[in-house]
């Protein structure tokens, strides 16, 4: 398989799934808003900085408000949105083409020119659900198609690398705004956060939806929803699909496949091993924002040694 | 509101479907009345179903407008143009025929020359062609092959006959709509496949595997065979891809692949890897830095010297294109005679060559009722309609040609045949062309049919897509 192909593979995969969990999220929020209390302020400014837009956001907009965020994640050109996520996906497989299932692209394709009618209708809270919901479901379709149509070759190999580092990254990302923006955002001050605390566990409920985790977390864990258990189960669950750990030994058995793989697989057990470490009731009332902020720079580093190791050789 | 073929009109042109008011032409009889039983709001919403598969299936061209490049759907009539299948049996004889010839006399050009000793065409023609590559003289491509894919454009006349326009041996294209045109056509129409014979397109990208194995230099069971594109702003790009695809050969841009001890390489994840046959889409010029254009970035460096000792098959073969030039076309009917020793099977146009000066006295005096075209555009850039040009045009075209007489040629402005086409508000007759593709290595092939092309303005003989033009599906049709 070719290098430059690998590369525009492996994009494309890491672009649908971004566009489907940035349309988890904006789902998510948005329902959200209809449980907290009226007067309470949602931090729509979090779902910014989870895509890591904020420069291209402030540029653009003033207030951080419901309708500016939700144009800004969902219809227009500015990088993050889902319509650009979803044109980069398209413009990825329209450029692989070649080893592509014929109907994969026919479905990026055909989801690529429904966000661009139907995007701006969602600015509105009335059908933005629908359309999410639509978007979400033609992610998981071509997802699905992919894995029920294409040999377990490189090629498909590197779809999986893709999505799964994705995921990972953007499951530390929630975790990340989750515990922190999100609730301090709310309370406003020491009383108010009192009074807040039936909401506590509204939002964990909310983290857990935005990425389909609530069921799985209800199975799994005996406990109810609460904050220390909700960051375990997406950081180190290793049976949830979307959890951090899930993705990173995913990423270990597609790394088999691959040839020279020796200095990625090195990495990534590095990055499990971090995952891993320290107890998260300890962290999480201190020293958690350090400890997400070395897991994001390894999963960086993941993709760094991807890119060197098979995308860039010869070149 | 239904179609009828009475008030249907061609005029003085050969309509395909239509030889008489209300009456068709046999193999298209059932395509006639099945048009009939359908209402016009009817036929429209099976256009827009058409227009809808193109789009989500991605069959698209780009085209460059306003300083960027636009990936534009392709254009498509749904109406099926119908030929006869004894027809084109015939038709395609003459087409292999022609390759032949074609590349019989480009072997010879670059190899023994034995056409300029026995005079038949002035050597100077062809050595000062812009097409002529003098690295290649003295090479031997597998089976004496040089154009292995050829999209020869095929007009009708008012009579009916077909004649041969142009014979494109560099890189031409339009294949894969073909083949994509069937497979619309099928989603739009299936209730006319039931009765209807019709010779499935679906073989072409195997056919063209069979042909590229054929050249490979070392015989492999499974030879790595790529496709080389310039990229994805390329025109062509869809076709490269589709192409690519549908023979399960990587698609290569220049800058993946490297050639190290006059062995050509492509950059994969597992390290390089030998390719033994290239099915270029680039030009001649842009193939190799080292040879050619030295600020190419398209190509690869040292291409050509492994093409030269023989590591690696290159189809077409560089200098292919100097037979792809409407000077040398002219000669072509003698080429068939000198070289086979057959009579043409296909006539040319016959043309006007300016360079002769009785001919080109001819060409001066009647420049309004004939067509001027330069010896090496293509895409029909750079022509003259004469009897369509206003005044300053005519007088621009007598400068050019008095200039620089090498450089074109005439032919009278042939009355190119319709077919219906579906408007807004009723069906209606235009011009088409067709163009099939015929391919050479130890055997040939031609597709059955081809790429029909067709000017969708009433009254014009531009077909190109770059310029307006739509396509439609060619059927042949066998007696059912």
């Amino acid at each position: 398989m070719l290098s430059r192909v690998a590369e525009r593979v492996y994009w494309q995969a890491r672009y649908l799934e971004r566009a489907e969990n940035t349309a988890r999220l904006l789902n998510v929020f948005s329902t959200l808003l209809l449980d907290l209390p009226t007067g309470t302020k949602l931090g729509w400014r979090s779902l910014v900085e989870i895509t890591g837009g904020e420069e291209a956001f402030d540029a653009r907009y003033k207030q951080a408000v419901e309708r500016s965020v939700v144009k800004f994640l969902l219809a227009e050109n500015n990088g993050s949105s889902i319509l650009d996520m979803l044109a980069h996906t398209r413009e990825n497989a329209r450029t692989t083409r070649e080893i592509m299932p014929s109907e994969a692209f026919e479905k990026i394709n055909e989801l690529y020119y429904f966000a661009k009618e139907n995007a701006s209708s969602g600015i509105s809270r009335g059908p933005r659900h629908e359309l999410l919901e639509a978007i979400i479901s033609s992610c998981q379709q071509i997802s699905g198609l992919m894995a029920g149509t294409m040999s377990r070759g490189a090629a498909y190999s590197f779809v999986r690398l893709g999505r799964s580092l994705e995921r990972a990254d953007m499951t530390t990302r929630i975790v990340d705004v989750g515990s922190f923006n999100l609730l301090s955002s709310i309370s406003k001050s020491k009383d108010q956060a009192a009074a807040d605390e039936p909401y506590d566990n509204i939002l964990w409920m909310n983290v857990l939806r935005s990425q389909s985790a609530y069921q799985m977390y209800r199975q799994h864990v005996k406990h109810r929803v609460n904050g220390e258990d909700v960051v375990t189960f997406l950081l180190r669950d290793e049976e949830f699909p979307r959890s951090v750990t899930h993705n990173l030994i995913t990423i270990t058995k597609v790394l088999h496949k691959l040839p020279n793989q020796e200095k990625v697989s090195k990495q990534v057990e590095k990055t499990l091993r971090i995952v891993g470490r320290g107890k998260l009731g300890k962290l999480m009332d201190e020293g958690l924002l350090e400890y997400i902020d070395d897991l994001q720079l390894e999963i960086a580093s993941v993709h760094k040694k991807v890119a060197d190791t098979w995308f860039l050789p010869n070149k | 509101m239904r179609v009828n073929w009475k008030t249907y009109n061609s005029g003085k042109f050969y309509d395909e479907i239509i030889s008489s008011p209300g009456y068709a032409r046999k193999p298209a009889r059932g395509l006639a009345s099945y048009l009939r039983s359908l209402t016009h709001e009817e036929l429209l919403q099976k256009k827009t179903a058409a227009e809808l598969a193109i789009k989500t299936m991605g069959i698209s061209f780009t085209v460059y407008s306003d300083g960027e490049n636009i990936d534009r759907e392709w254009p498509f009539d749904i109406i099926p143009r119908v030929i006869a299948e004894k027809e084109w049996n015939h038709t395609s004889l003459g087409l292999k025929q022609r390759l032949r010839a074609l590349n019989c006399f480009i072997h010879d050009v670059y190899n023994d020359q034995k056409i300029f000793k026995d005079k038949l065409i002035p050597k100077e023609l062809i050595l000062n062609s812009g097409n002529f590559r003098k690295e290649c003289v003295g090479i031997k491509p597998r089976f004496d092959t040089w154009a292995h894919i050829c999209g020869t454009d095929l007009i009708r006349d008012h009579t009916g006959e077909f004649f041969v326009l142009e014979d494109n041996l560099r890189v031409p294209s339009g294949v894969s709509y073909m083949l994509e045109n069937r497979r619309v056509t099928k989603r739009v129409f299936p209730e006319l496949f039931e009765n209807y014979n019709i010779q499935p397109v679906t073989e072409y990208p195997d056919q063209l595997f069979d042909m590229l194995s054929a050249i490979s230099p070392e015989p492999k069971e499974f030879p790595e065979i790529v496709v080389l594109t310039p990229g994805v702003y390329n025109s062509a790009y869809f076709e490269h891809s589709y192409l690519a695809q549908r023979m399960g050969a990587e698609l290569v841009e220049g800058g993946d692949l490297v050639v190290e001890k006059d062995r050509v390489f492509m950059k994969t994840v597992d390290g390089l890897s030998q390719v033994d046959v290239i099915y270029r889409r680039i030009d001649d010029l842009f193939l190799d830095p080292s040879v050619f254009n030295k600020e190419s970035v398209l190509g690869v460096s040292g291409l050509f010297k492994a093409w030269v000792k023989g590591n690696v098959a290159l189809a077409n073969a560089p200098g292919a294109g100097v037979a792809d030039d409407k000077i040398i076309y002219t000669y072509v009917p003698q080429f068939i005679k000198y070289y086979l020793g057959e009579e043409p099977i296909l006539p040319n146009v016959p043309s006007y060559l300016c360079i002769d000066k009785v001919q080109r006295q001819h060409v001066l005096e009647n420049l309004d009722k004939l067509v001027v075209k330069p010896a090496n555009e293509s895409g029909g850039y750079g022509m003259l309609i004469g009897p369509q040009a206003s005044k300053k045009e005519l007088e621009e075209f007598a400068r050019r040609i008095k200039a620089d007489p090498r450089n074109y040629m005439a032919q009278p402005l042939i009355s190119l045949s319709t077919v219906p086409i579906l408007g807004d508000r009723i069906v209606e007759p235009r011009h088409v062309d067709l163009r099939p593709f015929v391919l050479q290595a130890d055997k040939s092939y031609v597709t059955a049919g081809g790429l029909t092309r067709v000017a969708m303005v009433k009254g014009s003989y531009i077909v190109n897509s770059s310029q307006g033009g739509g396509s439609k599906d060619t059927w042949i049709v066998g007696d059912s």
